[in-house]
Formats: structure tokens, sequence, C-alpha cells
């Protein structure tokens, strides 16, 4: 753990009360920006909260939006210890879905706990062979990831609509999609689980996805701050010349950062790909790759700021649905505009209230 | 002093407090430096010196106490009220442009106008008569960037001079300068107090201060210790000011025979992508018991030299034997493979190299060693994941061994003084033992205290029969730790000397690129 004393600020304060402020500040500001449109914010709120949080079926989508999520947050987060900004998840997530679906039309009649390690190596390949390619770059030539993970998302969409046209659409339809998945091969949902239990839950798309998301966080936790290669990982991050100076492989660390990096958002495509939609279709992913880096920007990296923010955007994400359904003024554009208010608080003015509180709770001696 | 009669004080200060946080950089400072003076302000790392300059200078604002400039009182919020009220700095790090030339540099930032043209103009003749009042002796039309350090360094004097400076403020301006390019920069600031300018000299190196200042304020803690004649005091009383205690400025170190050669550098050269030559078929030997040091000015190669012996940098040509045997050529992981032989290495730069600055200290105490079995788990999956009990240990020995402050493991690397971090790094680097020990610019950024320390280590290793190999570019660090000295210049090897045979003045001349006969009685 990097229990460094980075601040004086209590950790109360650090990890509660900061977070809390930079989110209102987010809230008002948005409250700001419906009553602009002539819509009643505290109206607005109530849904957006509701909608979220506010029955079964709202916290299982919040919940299944959470998990991928999570898996493109944490993709951000491994390569952001190694320094390196991988902006691929998108295109690294999407490739990944490729594998899933290939594994699961090609084992009709398997049960799914059987398939699911199988899809989970293939997912984890894919995604890793999206990002390998700009991690070699980036490790043997020096072009920037940030450039050639964003050629990589290009790619990946350009390939993937031939791959969904041309290549494994099923036959007799016109929809860029392949065939369904067997039904074996689809995951339990949360539903199933709880009817396994002896709970009736009504249907949402919550699935097994969302507890390999958690193990996959703890397993990410240990690695980064618990093994001699996280610590190897994070010395080329944080200085390379002190890595060079050690003796750790640089290069090769780059690309192993950017493979897991890859692997991880490729995950997402277990979740999306196995536990819902039960198909490949065009552009399933549907920013989650690109919403993991605010996720992650907001987690400060950390796999457990990284679940809490995956939660929030998962909410938001699903309480914005019933709020642009709810009240048609407000668009799903005006959704991407509060998230975006929430990244600019949190994220990028994350320390606007530093100072005031530095100042508040300053140590009163010396 | 025969102004101080007639002219006011060039400077006041009275009562200066600053405060970061909860650090006290300046407490209640007060003192005076009289006009046409050079006053020498020395102290430990920490001391508040450079705080103190910086609000003279205008880059903090004093949270209390008042600043008086030839006798009246000033606020000074810029550095522009700085240099409007006559204060000039030369900082530590150069503040030039080296694509400019030396009359562009000097006009950077204060040209008037549209066109460049006539400041230039207006700028050479001033140029011309402040070169020859001062004896600088720069060329105005040179390209910074072709000129020697010692001449750059003229020409930050030049800058402030031109923008009217009458009170000087020199930032450890020695550090990069051999003996005698020194020497010079001490006759200019003669002829600068001479002309009646007033020069305040900060600086760690205490020789200074007794050759060429007239009255020395020594600081400690942040507070004025006290405001001395320079001509009433000596280096052992300035030195127990500045630490406090009574410090021991010679090491003794007993005569030793050396054993047998440890390492052996043959016909090493190295020339980067760009055809440069960095260092031209260098050939050394390092024994078992024996401190050999490398002088030099810094950038003549020793670094590049430590960089191949440490495995980080491949040789162009060349060949290392290390207890005889070749030592391989470079691939990713040369260096770890070099520490897991017994070769340690405490980096010249530990601020970029040694150490990880945002890690807790014992994650900085594990750099390069962090594969050891003794740091992870006991048995199964454990033995996949660091034992943190085992990294805190480890650190909380070093901390007592080296007596580290605040021995404090998970305090984050950057907070630690600057001796307190290499204290670190080498605790860590001999930790596994090592036969040889790589060391570069041991003691820079060090406090007095801590070098004392530092320095009977590293005589201690060599009794304990340790090869050791120690790159300074501090003259009096070189004369006073190694049993032989190799000189650098321009990438080659100037003269090998035992250490009885040298001196400053010889090593000087070396340092300058003079290749030296090697005396009947050097060894090679």
């Amino acid at each position: 753990m990097s229990t460094a004393r980075l601040t004086s600020l209590p950790r109360w304060v650090d990890l509660g009360l900061l977070p809390f402020l930079n989110l209102s500040a987010a809230l008002i500001v948005s409250g700001l920006v419906i009553a602009l449109i002539g819509e009643n914010p505290f109206e607005a709120l109530v849904i957006l909260v509701n909608g979220a949080v506010g029955y079964q079926e709202a916290i299982g989508y919040t919940l299944h939006y959470a998990t991928n999520f999570m898996f493109t947050g944490l993709a951000v987060a491994v390569a952001f210890h190694a320094g390196l900004f991988n902006i691929g998840g998108e295109g690294q997530a999407y490739v990944a879905g490729l594998g899933v679906a290939l594994v699961c039309l090609g084992l009709p009649g398997w049960p799914w706990w059987s398939v699911l390690p199988i899809a989970m190596i293939a997912a984890i390949v894919c995604g890793a062979a999206w990002a390998i390619i700009p991690g070699y770059l980036q490790a043997a030539r020096g072009s920037h990831v940030v450039v050639t993970t964003i050629m990589f998302n290009f790619l990946a969409t350009a390939f993937m609509t031939w791959m969904l046209v041309d290549v494994i659409r099923a036959d007799g339809q016109q929809a860029p999609q392949s065939a369904a998945f067997p039904p074996s091969t689809h995951l339990p949902t949360i539903q199933d689980m709880g009817a396994f239990l002896g709970f009736d839950l009504p249907r949402m798309p919550l699935n097994l996805g969302f507890f390999l998301a958690i193990l996959t966080a703890i397993l990410v936790y240990l690695y980064i701050w618990h093994t001699r290669w996280g610590y190897e990982l994070r010395t080329v991050g944080t200085n390379e010349t002190a890595a060079v100076y050690a003796g750790m492989p640089v290069p090769r660390l780059i690309i192993v950062a950017m493979v897991i990096s890859g692997a991880l958002a490729g995950l997402a495509g277990i979740n999306e790909v196995m536990g819902v939609q039960h198909r490949l279709v065009m552009n399933w992913t549907g920013g989650v790759g690109y919403v993991g880096i605010a996720v992650a920007l907001m987690g400060r990296n950390h796999p457990v700021g990284i679940a809490l923010s995956a939660l929030l955007f998962g909410a938001l994400y699903q309480g914005g649905s019933d709020l642009a359904f709810e009240i048609p003024a407000i668009t799903r554009e005006m959704i991407v505009v509060i998230q975006g208010l929430v990244i600019l608080f949190c994220g990028a003015l994350e320390n606007l209230f530093r100072a005031p509180l530095e100042a508040y709770f300053k140590p009163k001696t010396v | 002093m025969p102004h101080s009669a007639a002219r006011p004080p060039a400077l006041d200060l009275i009562g200066i407090s600053k405060r970061f946080g909860a650090v006290h950089a300046n407490r209640n400072v007060s003192f005076t430096v009289a006009a046409g003076s050079i006053h020498g302000i020395v102290g430990e790392n920490g001391a508040g010196k450079s705080t103190l300059m910086s609000i003279v200078y205008g880059f903090y604002r004093a949270d209390s106490g008042q600043i008086r400039v030839h006798g009246t009182e000033q606020t000074i919020r810029t550095s522009q009220d700085a240099i409007r009220l006559g204060i000039g700095m030369v900082h530590q790090h150069f503040m030039l442009v080296d694509t400019l030339t030396v009359l562009e540099n000097v006009i950077l930032g204060i040209e008037q106008g549209f066109r460049l043209a006539p400041s230039l103009a207006a700028a050479r003749t001033e140029l011309l008569r402040l070169n020859q009042d001062y004896a600088l002796d720069v060329d105005p039309d040179a390209l910074v960037g072709d000129l020697p350090v010692g001449l750059q360094q003229r020409v930050e004097i030049l800058k402030a001079l031109y923008r009217g400076a009458e009170i000087l403020i020199l930032d450890e301006p020695t550090g990069v300068l051999t003996p005698q390019e020194a020497d010079h920069l001490f006759r200019i600031l003669r002829t600068l107090k001479a002309e009646g300018k007033t020069i305040l000299l900060i600086t760690h190196k205490l020789r200074e201060i007794m050759d060429a200042t007239d009255n020395v304020t020594v600081m400690r803690g942040g507070a004025v210790v006290g405001t001395v004649k320079t001509t009433e005091t000596d280096k052992s009383q300035l030195a127990e000011m500045m630490v406090g205690r009574k410090v021991n400025l010679s090491i003794a170190k007993a005569d030793r025979t050396p054993g047998p050669v440890v390492l052996e550098g043959k016909n090493i050269r190295l020339v980067d992508r760009r055809g440069c030559v960095l260092l031209n078929d260098v050939n050394f030997t390092v024994r078992a018991g024996e401190i050999v040091g490398v002088a030099g000015v810094s950038g003549n190669g020793q670094s590049e030299l430590l960089d191949i012996l440490a495995g980080i940098r491949r040789q162009t040509s060349g060949e290392l034997l290390y207890h005889g045997q070749a030592l391989p050529a470079l691939s990713g992981t040369e260096a770890a493979r070099r520490r897991s032989q017994r070769i340690a290495h405490v980096p010249e730069d530990r601020m970029t190299m040694g150490l990880v600055k945002p890690f807790p200290a014992y994650e900085s105490a594990i750099l390069g060693y962090h594969h050891d079995a003794d740091l992870q788990g006991d048995k199964g999956l454990a033995r996949l994941l660091f034992d943190r009990k085992k990294l805190i240990a480890r650190t909380e020995g070093f901390m007592t061994e080296f007596d580290v402050r605040p021995p404090d493991p998970m305090l984050r690397t950057s907070l630690f003084s600057g001796g307190n971090q290499q204290k670190i790094v080498l605790a860590r680097e001999i930790h596994r033992d090592p036969d040889l020990l790589l060391i570069g610019q041991p003691t820079r950024g060090v406090d007095i205290g801590a070098i004392e320390f530092i320095h009977r280590r590293i005589v201690e290793l060599r009794d304990a029969g340790k090869a050791v190999l120690l790159v300074s570019v501090e003259l009096d660090e070189i004369l006073s730790l190694a049993d032989r000295i190799i000189v650098m210049a321009s990438g080659k090897i100037t003269g090998i000397v035992a250490r009885a045979d040298a001196d400053e003045r010889r090593l000087g001349l070396m340092m300058a690129g003079e290749a030296i006969p090697r005396a009947a009685g050097d060894a090679a």
C-alpha cells in the first residue's frame, strides 16, 4: 500500500469530505444548467436518484453499468501506474467481445461454467492483442501510446464492422450482428442466482460479471501494491531513470503493463456480451472504454476509488436514462453534460477545495 | 570599512519570519550587510538561506519583518521590484538560453520597442563598458551554448549588472567551476566590490567564505546563529556554529596496503549518437581496500563512466574486468545482475536515479533489491507477495544504523532532507556487503553533520577491504578520502596520482585538461 503521507488533511476529509464537496459542486452547476433550460432541478435530481437506486431494477442496472466501468477503469489505472495513458480501452474491449462471441458460438451445449474460463481467456487474449502493438511501439520506438491507442480504437471499429458485416453476420439477417449465443452459454444473472438461493428478484442485466469485477479489483490491488512486479510497474511509471538504475527491464515492463491493461478492458466483454447481449452487436461498447478513463481519474487509480466512482458513473448512466425518459427536455446529451461536469469537478478540478480545507484543518501547532 | 560611515547599509534585514505550513523556514532573521562589502551566508541545507534570499529577491513574501535597502524600508513583491531596487541574483542553475548570443541573453526580457536592433546596439555599448570595468572578458557575440560554464556564469553576472544591480546575490556560485575558475570568479567579485557593489555570497564551502568575504552570517534551523567578521573567525568555529556542535572536518584514515585488483577498465570508449566522444581510452584499476577518487569538473565524462560501470549504459568499446572476469555487454537487466554480483552503486543524482520520490521510504529502501527472497512471503501463494513487515523491518534497520531522521519508514521519500535521503541510499547499497562500491557525489546537497557520517562510513568500507570508486566534483572530498586520484577532463584521464603526491593546484591543472607527465612514484 502506498500510504505515504501526501497531505496534511485528516484522512476522513481527504477521502470523504473532499470528494463530497466536489460532487456537490458538480450537481449544483448541473442544477443551474437544468434551471437554465426551464426545468426544475430539484425534481430532476429526485428522478435521477430514484432512477439510479430507487427500486430493485434500478439498482440492478446501476450495478451492471458499474461493472463495465470497473473493468475499463482498472485497465486505465494499471497503465497509468506504469506512466502510460491508455486511451484504447474502448477498442480493446470491442475486439475482446469478438473473442467472447467466437467462444460462445463455437461451444454450443457446453454449460456456462465450462465456457466462462475459455471465454475469459479469449477476452484477455483479444484485449491484450489490441494493446500489445501500441505497447510495443511505445517501448521500442517511443511512439506515444495516447496517439497509437486512439488509432487502434478506429482500427477496432473498422475491423469489427467488417467482421460483423462480412464474416460472422448470422445467415438470413440484415443487422450487422452475430447469431444469438446458445442459451447454455449465458452467464447467470442476479435473478438466476437469487432464485438458486431462494430469493425472488426481478429481471435485470446484473450478472456474474459483477462479482468477477470485484475479484479482479482485489487482484489488481494486490498486484500493484503488494508484489515485486507491481513495484517495478510503479517505479517505471514514477521514475523511469530509477527503474533503469535498479536494472528493471523497462521496455518489457511497458509492454506488460499495456497487455494487462488491454486484458482488463477486454473483460468488460464477458459482462456485457456473454452476460447481457448474448450476441455480438455493432458498437456494443457504447463508450465504456472512455468512461473508464474518467472513472480511473476520479478513483485516483486505486481499485477502491475506481469501484466507488464506477458506481457513481453507473448511477449517473442509469439515473440519466430515467431522467431523459421522464423529462423530454433533458436529452441524453444533457446527461452527458452532467457526466462531464462530474468529471470536471471530481477529476480536473479535484483540488479546488483542497487549499481552503487545508487552511481550515491546518495543525494549530508550532 | 571606509565606506560604512558614509553610506547606509546596503541591506538591512529586521526580524524576517517565513513559514511554510508547519515548517518555520525563517525565524526572526536579522542582520546587516554593509555597502561595498562581500558578505557570506553559510548554513546547512534547510538552514533557510535560500528562503531568505528568495524573500530578498521577491520570489516569496515574508510573513513578518522589514527589509531596508540602502537605508529605506521597501516592500519587495516581485523580482521586478528587487531589480528596480538594484538587487541582482545569479542563480545556482543558470537561467540562460543556449541558442542565443551573450548579448541577446543579456537583454532578454527588457528589450525596448518593436525592433530589436536599437536595443541590441544600446546594450552592446553598455556591455562593452561593463566588460571593461569589471574585467569580465566575455565576447558579446558568442553563443551561450558554446561557452564553458565559468563564462556562462559571468554572463549571468553581466545580466544582473546590466539591469543596474548594486547588490549582487550569488547562490552557490562555485559548484560547477574548477578551482582556477573559482579563483577567477573571486577576483571579479573583488573588482565589483572595489567599484562599490555589495555582494552576498551563499555557499556551503567554508574555504570560500574564508578566502572571499568580509563578514559572514551563519544560519541554522531558519535562524541566524551569528554574524562575525571573517578575519575574526576560522573554519572550525564556523562549522561548529552551523551544526551546533563540534565537527571533525578531517577524517582520520590509517594507511592501508591495497589488496588484489577488483575492477579494471581497459580502453573504455564511449561515443554518443551524434558522434561526440564522451570517454576516450579510459584505463584504470580499483583494488580491494582502496578508495580511488575520480576528480574533475562536472560534465567531463565521470558520470558516463559511473553509468557504464554500474551497467546502466553500454560502452562503445573497451572491456571491464571484475575479479578478473569480463563483465558482459549490456542487456536490459545488467544493472540488476551486477548488483547481484556485489557491485553496489550510489548514484550521483539520488533524486532522479537513486530514489523514487513519491514512494514511502520503505519502498525506496528496496529499489534494486526488491526481488530479494527475504522480502517476500514465506510459503505458498504468499511468496508472490511482498511481506510488508519485512520491508519495513529492513528499512527500520537502515534508519537505526544510519541515524536517519525522522526514523519513519512510512514517510514519503521526498520529505527527508538530502542528507537523510543519501543515508537511505547508502544503507541500501551496502546492505548486501558489496565487493565494489561505486559512489557518485556522496555528499552533494548533504549537510555537514551527515557529511562527516557518510565519509566515515566510506572509509570504514575501505578498511573492511572493499574496493571503492568515488566520483566527486568536490576536491576537498577527494583529497580527504581517496588513496589514489584519477583526474578526468573532456572524457580523458589526464592524470592518476597517489594521494600523497596530489595537491589542489596540481589537480586543478589536470582538471583543466593539462596532461601532467606521471611522476615516478604515481601508481598506474
